[in-house]
C-alpha cells in the first residue's frame, strides 16, 4: 500500500513575489511628502555652517516679512516649548555624561547642520527663500574632528560636562583573575592592530519627511513621519512635548529605507508637532538631500585597538579590545549604545576561553551625531576580529581559512554558552565556510594566485573571507534591562479571522522596504491553511497597531514574525474549541490540516476554518463561555537573541598601476535558520553585501579640519550604483533556531556584517606580495595607490 | 534642493534665443539639457534671474557629413552622438566618449553643446573634441564666428563665448581611420572622470587631451610632439602631464593625477596603436 501525503505543500520557503512591490514600482505608494494636506504650512530649518560656534545673535526680522512667511523662530524663541530635551534612551553607564539637546540650538552650535532657526511659510519655496534672510552672528570656536583630539579635551565642546568623554563601558570576563594578562604573556603569537571604522552616511533613498496634523477637536495630534519607529516615536514625542500619549497618533506611511537612520527621534519631528499645536494648522517638512547628509545621523565612526593572543596552534587564548567611539555633537536616541551592541562579538565565531577584556569610551566631537546604521556595532566588531584573524594567519604563515577552522565553535558545541554568558542558539560554521570555499573555488583561486602574483605583475589577485555571527532578534527584555536600555524588546501581534475567512494581521513591526506584508502573510497562510492573498497586514499606525516596538536590529521576523505565528496558534486553539463543539468531538481527537479540522479516523467529519470563522462571528452556537469572534493577540518577548551566521568570500583583482580594485566574485553563504521567503532573503543579502562593500571600497564622510563635510552630495559621497555591483553568488545552509517555533533568525544586517571584512581581507591579500599589511577603508584607488607607494618606499629604505 | 525664483522664457530659434539673452543681460542663462545648470541652481550655487530655454530649437539637433568634417548641432543629445552611424564611421572616438557621459538618463537629456559651453574640465566631450582638433561655431547678435577648440577654454567653467553668444555647431575633422582610445578612470560608472584621456593616432599625427587635469581640458601637446619625433609610446606617455595643472580633490591628489595621466595616456596610445 502506498501512502501519499496529500496535505498542501507549505507556502513557507517559497519564492513569492512581494505584494508591496506593484505600488512601490509604479509610484502609487504614498510617502509622507506625497500626502495631500490642505492648509499645511511648510517648515524649513536654518542650519549652522560652523561645526562649533557661539550664537551671538539671531535676527529674524527680514525673514519674517518675506513673501509667504507666517513665522520665524530662533532656538531661543522656542526654548519654553520643550517639556524635556530631545530623548536619548540608552544611558550605558550610570555616570554617562549627556548634554541637554534641543530641537533648535540656542547658545552654541555643535556641528555643521545643527538647527539654529526655522521658518514657517505657505510654500516650501517661500520657506527656503526666507532662510537666506535670517541673520545669525556666530563666534566661531575650534572644531573637534579627530577622536583622539576629542579625548584629549584640548577643546571641551559641552562646557557644563567638563570633558568630551561621555562614558567608558567595560566588559572584562576572566576564568580566573589575571587570565587575560597571562594569556598575552604566554602567547605563542600576539596580534595588535588599530582599525578605523570611518563615518558613513546612511543615505536612505527617501530622505526624512514629517507632517504634523492637529485634529479639529480635543487636542489630538497625528504625526506622519518617514520613520522606522512609529511606536517609539509616539512615546517620545508625548514625553518631550507633554502631550498626553493617548492623544498622539503616529503613522509611518510608505517609508523608503532607513538602515537605522530612521530609528530615531529627530528635531524636525518635534518642531512640526510643536508648531502645528501652536499655529493650529498642519505643519510639514521634507529634508533636502544636502540636509540629509548633515542633519540625519551618521553611522560607524570608531577607532578600534584589537589585540589577540594565540597558542602555538593558532587557537585564540585571549582578546583585548579598546574602542573610541565618535558620538558627534550630541547623543541621539541610542547613540551611546551602538558600540556596546558589538561588545559581545569581538571574539567572532571562535571558541574563546573566558579571557576577554573590552572597553569602550564614547567621545563628543563637533560632527553630526552618530547612531544606528545597518548592523549597529556588530559590523564594526566583525571587521575587527576578522581582519585581525587574517593578520594572525599571516604571522603564522598559514592559510586564513585554516586558522578559522582551528578556532570555529564546533557544531556539536551548540547551544554554546559563550564567555559573555550569552548562549548561541545553533550554528555550523564549518559547513558554511566549506560551502563558501567551494562556491568561490577557494583552492583554485589560491592556485591562480601563485602563478599570477609574481614580481612585476600589474594585476594582483586576492581572496578574503569573513565568518560572522550576528546577534539579532533584538531583544530579550531582561537583557536590555541589564544593559540599562530604557525599553523592552518584545513584539506584539494580533491575528483576526474575519467572518468571510479573510485575515487581518496587526503587527508592531514597521516595515520600510523589508517586505513584511508578504512575509507575514506567508506565515499566517502556512499556519491557518489559507492563501497569502487572503491576508492583509496592518502596521505602522499607532491607532491601528497600538502595540509594538518597530523594526531594526534584524528583529522583525525572529520577534514580530514569531509573535504572529503564536497568535495564529491561539486562533487555531480557539477554532478547535468551536469545531469540537459543533462536530461533537473531543478536542484531542481533532486534526487541523489544510485549513480544516477533521475528526481522527472519520475523514467525513470535518469543519473548515471558513465555517468556524462564520460561526464565531454569528455566535449562534458556541461552546459555553467562549467569546465570539476569532481573534488572538500575542506579545512575545524572545527568551534569547537569535544568532544568524555565515561565511563570505570575496575575490578581487587589483590594478597596481591605478590602484583600482575590481571585485571578480563575491560569495555569501548565510544561515538565517528557516527561510520564510528566499526571494526576500536574497534581496536582503544582496543589499547588505553591497552596503558593506560600499564601506570597504567607496564610502566615507570626509571632514576638513574645520568640521565641514566635504562630500555632502550624492555626486561626491559615493554610494555604489547598480552598475558598480559585482555578481553575487549566494549559498545558504539552514540551521533552524531552537529558540522560536518558526526556527528563524533574521537576515536584515547579515550581508553588511560579513562583507566589509571579506572585501578588505581580499584587498590586503592581493597587496601582501607588495608588502602592504593593512590600509584604511575605503580601499579607493587613491588609497590603494598610496598604500602601495608607502609599502614600496618602506621596502626601499 | 529648491532653486531661487527665476523667470523662464522659451526660444523658438537660435536668433530668438540670442535676442532674449540680449534683452535680459548678464543675469540670463541658456537652458539646454539642464544637466549642469539645474543642479547648480538647486544648490543655489547659481541663481540666474531668467532662463532662456533653447531645448526646443530642434533645428540645432543634427549630425551631418560636411566633407572634411562632421557638423554636429549644439543641441544634439549625447545619446544621438553616441549612436550616430556617421560619427561611428568618421569620428568614432567622439561617439564612444559620448557613451561615457553620466548615465543613460543624463545622455538622453544632456546636449553636446551644453557640455562644451559649460567648459567643465571634468567633462568628457570638451577634452575629446579638443583632442580631435574641433572647431566650434558661435552665433551672436552680429552673426556667427568660428572658434578653434584650442582657443575656446579659458578657465574653470569659462569659455571664449561672449555673454550674448550661443554655441550652435561643433565641427569635428574626420579621423580618416586613425586609431583611437578613450580612457575614463572613475570610481563609479556614472561619475566624472578622476582622470580621462581622449587620444587618436594616425598617419598624419596624433592628438591627446586630458580630462580633469587642470582648470580647462588639457591638450597634451608634449606627448604628440614626442611621438612625432619618434619617441616610444611609453616614453611619450611620461610627458602626459607636462601641460597639466592638476588640482586636489576628494578622489585624488595632484601627484596621483599626474601618475594616472601617465598610465592612462600610455594605455590609450597602446590601444590607439593596435
Amino acid at each position: 500500500m502506498t501512502v501519499t501525503d496529500d496535505r498542501p505543500a507549505s507556502v513557507l520557503g517559497t519564492r513569492r513575489l512581494r505584494k508591496e512591490d506593484p505600488a512601490l514600482l509604479t509610484g502609487e505608494a504614498k510617502y509622507t511628502n506625497d500626502l495631500d494636506l490642505p492648509g499645511a504650512l511648510h517648515l524649513a530649518v536654518l542650519r549652522s555652517p560652523y561645526a562649533h560656534a557661539r550664537i551671538i545673535s539671531v535676527d529674524t526680522s527680514a525673514a519674517a516679512t518675506s513673501p509667504g512667511v507666517v513665522a520665524v523662530y530662533s532656538g531661543a524663541d522656542l526654548a519654553d516649548t520643550w517639556g524635556a530635551p530631545m530623548p536619548s534612551a540608552w544611558a550605558v553607564t550610570a555616570d554617562m555624561k549627556n548634554p541637554a539637546h534641543y530641537p533648535l540650538a540656542s547658545g552654541k552650535v555643535c556641528y555643521v547642520g545643527d538647527g539654529v532657526a526655522c521658518v514657517l511659510a505657505t510654500s516650501d519655496a517661500a520657506a527656503r527663500d526666507a532662510l537666506d534672510l535670517i541673520d545669525v552672528q556666530y563666534e566661531p570656536l575650534p572644531a573637534v574632528v579627530d577622536l583622539e583630539d576629542a579625548l584629549s579635551d584640548r577643546v571641551v565642546i559641552h562646557e557644563d560636562l567638563g570633558t568630551n568623554s561621555s562614558y567608558t563601558w567595560d566588559l572584562k570576563i576572566e576564568g580566573h583573575e589575571g587570565q587575560v594578562d597571562e594569556a598575552f604573556a604566554n602567547a605563542a603569537y600576539t596580534v595588535r592592530e588599530r582599525f578605523v571604522q570611518q563615518r558613513l552616511i546612511p543615505m536612505a533613498m527617501e530622505p526624512r519627511a514629517v507632517a504634523a496634523v492637529p485634529q479639529p477637536f480635543g487636542g489630538d495630534m497625528v504625526l506622519y513621519s518617514a520613520t522606522q519607529v512609529p511606536h517609539i516615536l509616539k512615546v517620545m514625542v508625548a514625553l518631550t512635548l507633554g502631550i498626553p500619549e493617548h492623544q498622539m497618533r503616529v503613522i509611518a506611511p510608505a517609508v523608503g529605507g532607513g538602515f537605522g537612520s530612521k530609528l530615531d527621534v529627530y528635531a524636525e519631528e518635534l518642531l512640526c508637532v510643536a508648531l502645528a499645536r501652536k499655529h493650529k494648522v498642519p505643519v510639514r517638512w521634507v529634508e533636502e538631500r544636502g540636509e540629509n547628509t548633515v542633519a540625519t545621523i551618521h553611522g560607524r565612526g570608531q577607532i578600534q585597538h584589537v589585540e589577540l593572543a594565540a597558542d602555538a596552534d593558532g587557537k585564540l587564548t585571549a582578546v583585548r579590545i579598546r574602542i573610541l567611539a565618535d558620538m558627534g555633537g550630541y547623543q541621539q536616541l541610542i547613540t551611546a549604545g551602538i558600540p556596546i551592541l558589538g561588545a559581545f562579538l569581538y571574539a567572532g565565531v571562535y571558541d574563546l576561553p573566558h579571557a576577554y577584556d573590552f572597553s569602550c569610551t564614547g567621545v563628543y566631537t563637533t560632527l553630526t551625531p552618530t547612531d544606528a546604521y545597518r548592523g549597529a556595532g556588530r559590523p564594526e566588531a566583525t571587521y575587527a576580529i576578522e581582519r585581525a584573524m587574517d593578520v594572525l594567519a599571516d604571522q603564522m604563515g598559514i592559510d586564513p581559512m585554516d586558522l578559522r577552522k582551528r578556532n570555529f565553535i564546533r557544531k556539536e558545541q551548540f547551544p554554546y554558552t559563550a564567555f559573555t554568558g550569552l548562549t548561541y542558539d545553533s550554528g555550523d560554521h564549518l559547513a558554511a565556510a566549506e560551502m563558501a570555499a567551494e562556491l568561490a573555488d577557494y583552492a583554485g583561486v589560491r592556485a591562480r594566485q601563485a602563478t599570477q602574483n609574481v614580481p612585476g605583475a600589474t594585476k594582483l589577485l586576492g581572496i578574503g573571507q569573513a565568518s560572522y555571527f550576528e546577534m539579532c532578534g533584538l531583544a530579550p527584555s531582561r537583557v536590555l534591562a541589564s544593559l540599562n536600555y530604557s525599553a523592552g524588546g518584545w513584539e506584539a501581534a494580533t491575528v483576526r479571522v474575519l467572518p468571510t475567512n479573510k485575515v487581518q494581521v496587526v503587527t508592531g513591526t514597521a516595515p520600510h522596504g523589508q517586505g513584511h506584508e508578504t512575509a507575514w502573510s506567508m506565515i499566517v497562510a502556512d499556519r491557518l491553511g489559507i492563501s497569502p492573498d487572503d491576508v492583509d497586514v496592518l502596521h505602522s499606525d499607532t491607532a491601528i497597531a497600538p502595540l509594538g516596538l518597530d523594526t531594526y536590529g534584524s528583529r522583525s521576523l525572529p520577534v514580530g514574525g514569531v509573535a504572529i505565528a503564536m497568535a495564529c496558534d491561539k486562533v487555531i486553539d480557539k477554532a478547535k474549541k468551536i469545531a469540537a463543539h459543533q462536530l461533537e468531538a473531543n478536542e484531542d481527537d481533532l486534526d487541523f490540516v489544510g485549513g480544516s479540522f477533521t475528526v481522527k479516523g472519520s475523514p467525513d467529519r470535518t469543519m473548515p476554518l471558513a465555517a468556524i470563522a462564520f460561526e464565531a462571528f454569528t455566535a449562534h452556537n458556541l461552546p459555553d463561555g467562549l467569546e465570539p469572534n476569532l481573534e488572538a493577540q500575542v506579545t512575545y518577548d524572545p527568551p534569547n537573541f537569535s544568532w544568524p551566521f555565515g561565511t563570505h568570500i570575496c575575490t578581487v583583482e587589483i590594478d597596481t598601476e591605478t590602484g583600482q580594485v575590481d571585485v571578480l566574485q563575491y560569495v555569501a553563504v548565510d544561515d538565517c535558520g528557516n527561510q520564510v521567503n528566499p526571494l526576500i532573503v536574497e534581496g536582503q543579502v544582496h543589499g547588505g553585501v553591497v552596503q558593506g562593500m560600499a564601506q570597504a571600497l567607496y564610502e566615507e564622510a570626509v571632514y576638513d579640519s574645520d568640521g565641514t563635510l566635504k562630500n555632502a552630495s550624492l555626486a561626491e559621497y559615493l554610494v555604489p550604483a547598480a552598475s558598480d555591483v559585482p555578481n553575487i553568488t549566494l549559498g545558504h545552509t539552514v540551521t533552524p533556531s531552537p529558540t522560536n517555533p518558526l526556527g528563524v533568525k533574521g537576515i536584515g544586517e547579515a550581508g553588511t556584517i560579513g562583507s566589509a571584512p571579506a572585501v578588505m581581507n581580499a584587498v590586503i591579500d592581493a597587496l601582501s606580495s607588495l608588502g602592504v599589511s593593512d590600509m584604511p577603508m575605503p580601499a579607493s584607488p587613491h588609497n590603494v595607490w598610496k598604500a602601495i607607494q608607502s609599502a614600496q618606499q618602506g621596502a626601499s629604505k | 534642493m529648491i532653486p531661487a525664483a527665476f523667470d523662464y522664457v522659451r526660444a523658438g530659434s537660435a536668433a530668438e534665443a540670442i535676442s532674449l539673452i540680449g534683452q535680459h543681460g548678464d543675469e540670463a542663462k541658456f537652458l539646454a539639457g539642464g544637466h549642469s545648470l539645474l543642479p547648480l541652481m538647486k544648490l543655489r550655487l547659481a541663481a540666474p534671474s531668467v532662463l532662456v530655454d533653447i531645448g526646443r530649437v530642434t533645428d540645432l539637433s543634427y549630425i551631418r557629413d560636411a566633407g572634411d568634417h562632421i557638423a554636429i548641432g549644439a543641441l544634439t543629445r549625447h545619446m544621438d552622438v553616441e549612436t550616430s552611424a556617421v560619427l561611428k564611421e568618421h569620428a568614432p572616438l567622439l561617439a564612444h566618449a559620448a557613451s561615457h557621459v553620466g548615465d543613460p538618463q543624463v545622455r538622453h537629456r544632456g546636449t553636446i553643446g551644453g557640455s562644451i559651453a559649460h567648459a567643465d574640465p571634468a567633462s568628457d566631450l570638451p577634452a575629446t573634441t579638443l583632442a580631435l582638433g574641433a572647431t566650434y561655431v558661435a552665433q551672436g547678435p552680429n552673426g556667427t564666428r568660428e572658434i578653434a577648440a584650442t582657443d575656446f577654454y579659458q578657465g574653470f567653467l569659462e569659455s571664449a563665448l561672449a555673454p550674448d553668444e550661443m554655441l550652435t555647431e561643433i565641427r569635428v575633422p574626420k579621423m580618416g581611420g586613425a586609431g583611437w582610445s578613450f580612457q575614463k578612470f572613475n570610481r563609479r560608472a556614472q561619475d566624472w572622470a578622476i582622470v580621462g584621456v581622449a587620444a587618436w593616432r594616425g598617419s598624419n599625427g596624433s592628438g591627446v587631451a586630458l580630462v580633469n587635469m587642470g582648470s580647462t581640458p588639457i591638450l597634451a601637446t608634449s606627448v604628440s610632439n614626442a611621438l612625432a619625433q619618434g619617441a616610444s609610446v611609453s616614453d611619450a606617455a611620461q610627458l602626459a602631464a607636462e601641460e597639466a595643472e592638476p588640482q586636489s580633490d576628494l578622489n585624488a591628489s595632484p601627484e596621483y593625477r599626474v601618475h594616472l595621466a601617465k598610465v592612462l595616456v600610455r594605455r590609450a596610445l597602446e590601444e590607439a596603436g593596435k
